[in-house]
């Protein structure tokens, strides 16, 4: 990028929101994907929207690429500045903006953490579900462009079901307001489920309206260990199919739990082979009748042992023993890649079955956790990129694990976005045609294609090659 | 184009920066909110540990090409550790920013600034315990005989930064050096006590009390000759073979068979101590005896409790009303030796006071040896922030456990004009007054 562009664009945010030196460009260059680093040419911090307009407009004249980047614990290198260009961050536009209890609603901007919204929501009585892994770190801005998931999902959804109505910087420039603080809204194409999601690609948000539900009651938290991965993920499917949706239903495998106690230490059985962790909230009768049958379906199934948590602490610190799961597990080798194959619920046994084949036939340590009750599974290869050997078995075990999901129904990434890293395998789940539909989409909205490129569409498609088994 | 600096720099790192240590971190974030510098640099990636750990990479491979902005990220970073018990995956950051900092000094002549206050820190005062007390002598002197009084009037200091000044001014009053006698319970254990360079001279005090309470509840305390300075500040600053020198000295004078344990007061020594075996991992002989050494490690605290101080405190009638206590972490105790709970336990036990927790109290204060020297405006903002928070749960005593935060803290009361109201101890002084001073 030319120095007169890089001056113009300081300009807007002043010197003092600008990073240009060699390392802070360093350190915008990479988020949570392994294997995934370039650098931008500039890092603003804008202060508001129409700072946010003044740059797209610059950047759309000179074709600059924009990259809006929440903490940078994205999984699928969706904010990694693979072209060079801007990265935009929202950490001077980190605002609670307004708290409706009326209308149950919170508007922010993008560069709220989202844990923080927890905690001011929940004194009043009130619940944001969503709880990414990251919450403490992740901002509002980032789960909304990335729909992230969480430990939640299975009963509460995720944070596409929670986002109400959003004010966008289109590529040209044009502010885009969508939805509202309404519950009811069907006047024309729903454009705030569009943005969510988009990674960026099609506009930067810059405010959010969030809608809130009460806070549940009570919740209890039950361990359960098993001697067989199989038997603790049929436990999962009978679970849902004797009509209890449980707030959470976390699934960890042997690896897993070893290298969450070694961090932990809070005790945790490493001789079993699987572990599921399953959390229900709601009133008080509810949750022990609801939580009553669980047991008594996990016992059917064979468990090993049960373990109810005692107190709102220790609960706490089972729910922290699932959400480091992934970090732990790089413990174990210099590189961590991990998936998040999802599959319908009914098919959980099935895709455990397969990794665990993939994982043998390729001779790679993979290790697998995730929401069970979501059928989003998180197989993570322990490798080191450093080996190009093993590194192409590890591209090739995961060809090989998307493709099962997708035989089983499922889907390449249940919530962690295609980015840069699974462009190459979209078209696999959503065809030419849906692949088409995008980029008409895409192309409407970004014609000079500089928001976020080379995100969800690749350059190169992957071959699926499909695998008799 | 590359400089022969930027070269001789990316060798540097490749010789003393370990690339499986590197490799630990997967960049999942989870140490940002534990960073002070992260937190206080309104959430800049560049003083992250992330970040930094990405810049030591980037600097090692090649990627980048050293230069200031490199620099002075590794310069803001305080080595607080926090993010290390922040870090699921394991990181190793205390030593990689250790090796970090040897590297450059490998290469880089350091600022005139900087020099000075390490030469005078670690080639004279921190290696030689006589040489300590000659200073503190002098500071004795210094303070009594007048000259305090006019270096003042003459703005002697002014030549110094400003926080220099602001430390001399609450500088304690050394006591004279002496062998206490204590009155002496039934011995149940036997101690060696680590008397640490800076608290046997200028908090000379605090170090008789450690001993005093420690015979009252049952220790024999042994004080062995030829212990050093632990090297903490030469490790941290990247002076590697120097804290070894101190290391081998202590190992040596500390080898003694029939101690329970070997106790500091000082957190930010008694971590030190605690990775002895880390530092000497590559010393075939050397390394099975610092493993035991490190083994002995234990903090006043940790011991106390063991000694059945809480049930001793609680025990105690209650004289008077010391008001709200507050404890502030010495993150090196809290963060490296891993001792949170032990420090609030006692302090729960005073009957006299009403304890109440720090808000982020486990964020550092800024101190973290010679940094608030080196980076005082970084130093500035956090220990405006830590005397914001004394001032929100209004304590009127704040207690650490590490003689440079109890000195960070001292300046902070000063500056916010709280003398009057607040005052900063040690826990160990705390404790000594309410034992005998009932």
């Amino acid at each position: 990028m030319e120095d007169y562009l890089i001056q113009k664009l300081i300009a807007i945010t002043g010197k003092e929101n600008a990073k240009t030196t060699t390392a802070q460009k360093l350190a915008y260059s990479y988020d949570a994907t392994a294997n995934f680093q370039a650098l931008p040419d500039l890092v603003l911090s804008p202060s508001n929207t129409k700072e946010i307009q003044e740059i797209v407009k610059i950047c759309s004249e000179y074709k600059i690429p924009i990259i809006s980047r929440g903490s940078g614990t994205n999984l699928a290198a969706g904010t990694v500045p693979n072209a060079g260009g801007v990265v935009l961050l929202f950490n001077r536009m980190n605002q609670i903006l307004e708290f409706d209890e009326e209308n149950l609603t919170l508007t922010v901007q993008p560069g709220v953490i989202t844990k923080d919204i927890n905690e001011l929501v929940e004194p009043k009585g009130l619940f944001y579900p969503p709880d990414p892994s990251s919450m403490k770190i992740s901002t509002i801005g980032g789960n909304v462009s990335e729909n992230s998931g969480g430990l939640r999902g299975l009963k509460y959804g995720v944070t596409r079901d929670y986002v109400k109505g959003l004010t966008v910087v289109l590529p040209n420039g044009e502010i885009l307001k969508t939805g509202g603080k309404l519950s009811k809204d069907v006047a024309g194409y729903d454009l705030t489920s569009l943005f969510v999601g988009s990674e960026g690609t099609i506009g930067v948000i810059t405010e959010i309206i969030l809608s809130l539900i009460p806070l549940p009651q009570t919740k209890q938290t039950l361990l359960v260990f098993y001697d067989q991965l199989e038997t603790a993920a049929k436990t999962v499917s009978s679970i849902i199919a004797a009509k209890v949706v449980p707030a959470t239903l976390e699934f960890m495998d042997k690896g897993t739990i070893e290298n969450v106690e070694e961090y932990m230490k809070i005790g945790l059985p490493t001789d079993c082979e699987a572990m599921l962790l399953i959390e229900q909230d709601g009133d008080l009768q509810t949750v022990e009748r609801d939580m009553q049958l669980v047991h008594k379906i996990c016992m059917e199934h064979g468990a090993k042992s049960t373990q109810l948590a005692q107190s709102a602490e220790e609960a706490l610190q089972l729910s922290t023993a699932r959400r480091v799961a992934l970090s732990v597990l790089a413990r174990k080798r210099p590189t961590t890649i991990l998936e998040d194959a999802t599959v319908p619920r009914s098919e959980i046994a099935n895709m455990v079955k397969e990794i665990q084949r993939i994982a043998v036939k390729y001779n790679l340590m993979i290790f697998t956790f995730g929401h069970a009750g979501d059928g989003n599974l998180h197989p993570t290869c322990l490798t080191d990129v450093r080996d190009k050997e093993e590194m192409e078995r590890v591209e090739a075990a995961f060809s090989e694990i998307f493709d099962s999901a997708i035989r089983l129904g499922g889907t390449i990434t249940g919530e962690h976005g295609v980015g840069e890293m699974k462009a190459p395998y979209l078209e696999w789940k959503i065809g030419a045609s849906g692949i088409e539909v995008m980029k008409g989409i895409k192309q409407s909205l970004d014609p000079l294609n500089i928001m976020n490129p080379g995100k969800i569409f690749a350059k190169d498609r992957k071959q699926r090659v499909v695998v008799q088994t | 184009m590359t400089t022969a600096l930027q070269e001789k720099m990316q060798q540097a790192f490749v010789t003393h920066v370990d690339d499986d240590r590197l490799m630990d971190c997967m960049r999942c974030g989870f140490c940002l909110p534990a960073c002070p510098t992260y937190i206080h640099s309104g959430f800049d990636e560049t003083q992250s540990p992330r970040g930094r750990i990405a810049l030591m990479k980037a600097i090692r491979d090649g990627q980048i090409m050293w230069d200031g902005s490199v620099e002075e990220s590794f310069d803001l970073c305080l080595g607080c550790r926090a993010c290390e018990p922040a870090c699921p995956a394991g990181v190793q950051y205390g030593t990689l920013i250790e090796e970090t900092r040897e590297a450059i000094l490998s290469v880089k002549p350091q600022s005139l600034k900087e020099k000075v206050v390490r030469k005078g820190a670690f080639d004279n005062l921190f290696a030689d315990q006589k040489k300590m007390q000659q200073a503190v002598n002098l500071v004795t002197f210094y303070q009594k005989s007048g000259l305090q009084k006019v270096v003042r009037k003459i703005g002697f200091l002014e030549l110094f930064p400003p926080f220099m000044k602001e430390m001399e001014s609450v500088l304690p009053i050394p006591a004279k050096r002496k062998k206490p006698e204590n009155e002496r319970a039934k011995v149940k254990v036997k101690v060696a006590f680590f008397a640490g360079c800076l608290m046997d001279t200028l908090f000379n005090e605090t170090n008789r009390n450690t001993i005093a309470i420690l015979e009252k509840l049952g220790c024999e305390v042994l004080i062995p000759e030829n212990q050093q300075c632990c090297g903490a500040l030469h490790g941290h600053s990247g002076e590697l073979e120097k804290s070894k020198r101190n290391a081998i000295a202590n190992i040596k004078a500390f080898e003694l068979d029939e101690i329970d344990f070997i106790v500091n007061n000082a957190g930010g020594c008694g971590a030190f101590l605690g990775e002895y075996d880390k530092l000497l991992s590559n010393d075939p002989i050397l390394f099975e005896k610092a493993k035991q050494f490190t083994a002995k490690q234990i903090d006043i605290s940790s011991l106390l409790i063991k000694l059945g101080i809480v049930d001793y405190l609680e025990k105690l009638p209650v004289s008077s009303s010391l008001g709200l206590v507050t404890y502030q972490d010495s993150c090196h105790l809290r963060n490296v030796t891993g001792v949170k709970d032990e420090p609030r336990d006692i302090l729960k036990a005073v009957q006299d006071c009403k304890y109440v927790e720090l808000p982020n109290a486990d964020l550092c204060c800024g101190s973290a040896g010679i940094y608030n020297l080196l980076q005082p405006k970084m130093a500035s903002l956090l220990l405006e922030s830590k005397m914001q928070k004394v001032k929100e749960v209004s304590a009127s005593t704040v207690i650490t456990t590490n003689p440079g935060c109890l000195l960070q803290m001292k300046v902070g009361i000063e500056r916010e004009g709280l003398s009057t109201t607040t005052q900063a101890l040690h826990l160990v002084d705390f404790i000594y007054g309410k034992m005998f001073y009932q």
